[in-house]
């Protein structure tokens, strides 16, 4: 048994079609318990007020969006070594997945940042960064719509997430990088695990991390799909002499 | 409904928007799902019947 084996398009739809009830199934579970929770069961920060309800959807879109990114550089970079179409689909579904969850990450962040900073937006690393990541998902998705051969613009897509991985990690440590402007560093930390974030807090927002991470894969996977069929019927009607 | 105090404009907003979103990307997301495999069907049934 190889992982490679679900590069086959017949069999990763065969697996899709039984893993997506259940991974639908915990990803609204996992979403609407983490934001009921976070909304209805948390109280007020002690500085920040009722805003800090706005945590349990900017920190979890936030890290999909760099994330999604990541999950489409791996597929770019399996695509451009090993040529499976899978992966070369599957990034190209995962990008409007991504895109929604960082307009998610800037537009909470926005009105977060209006009562706590006195400003809708700064010309800070973290959020510029953001910004630029954005434009880059828009810049993804154009491409392969501008382009009519898909393999041409698998290619030529790949590249372009190879490129934009840079502001992807600018986006995570942006921070670190720059030690300046308005945005905090991270207040969950995998790596160090000493985060800022007490407990009352954090729970619930560990819920809507897995939860959002879930969906992003629910959503991924079942776009996967589609793509898969849409190049099957536009490759049989091209057999059939009708064209794509 | 839990008390929001001067902030619920911000914290309802920032729901919305979000929710809103999500609901579009999870609509569209489906809307295109069934119309590939409709799409799909049918180039398999013109396959068919043209040998």
């Amino acid at each position: 048994m190889s992982i490679w084996q679900y590069a086959n398009p017949v069999k990763f739809l065969a697996l899709s079609s039984r893993v997506q009830p259940y991974l639908w199934a915990a990803a609204v579970i996992c979403v609407t318990t983490g934001l009921l929770w976070g909304f209805f069961g948390t109280p007020d920060d002690a500085r920040q007020g009722s805003t800090v309800k706005i945590i349990y959807l900017h920190v979890p879109a936030a890290l999909m969006a760099i994330n999604a990114w990541f999950m489409m550089l791996i597929a770019s970079l399996i695509w451009l070594v090993r040529r499976h179409h899978v992966s070369a689909l599957a990034a190209k579904a995962a990008a409007p997945v991504g895109i929604v969850m960082t307009l998610i990450a800037l537009v909470t962040g926005a009105i977060w940042g209006q009562p706590m900073w006195g400003t809708w937006w700064a010309w800070d690393p973290r959020l510029t960064s953001f910004l630029i990541l954005f434009l880059f998902y828009l810049g993804y998705i154009a491409l392969w719509e501008a382009i009519e051969d898909p393999d041409t613009a698998a290619d030529l897509t790949s590249v372009l997430c190879l490129v934009g991985s840079v502001f992807a990690i600018l986006s995570r440590y942006a921070v670190q990088f720059w030690n300046q402007g308005l945005h905090q560093g991270t207040s969950v930390p995998v790596a160090t695990g000493g985060r800022t974030v007490a407990d009352v807090f954090f729970y619930p927002l560990l819920v809507s991390m897995v939860g959002f991470g879930l969906l992003f894969l629910a959503l991924v996977i079942y776009r996967t799909g589609t793509e898969i069929r849409l190049r099957r019927a536009a490759a049989m009607r091209a057999r059939t002499g009708r064209g794509a | 409904m839990p008390e929001l105090g001067k902030y619920a404009i911000e914290v309802l907003s920032a729901y919305a928007a979000s929710l809103g979103l999500l609901g579009v990307l999870i609509g569209i997301t489906l809307r295109r799902g069934r119309a590939a495999q409709a799409t799909l069907k049918a180039a398999e049934m013109e396959a068919k019947k043209n040998g």
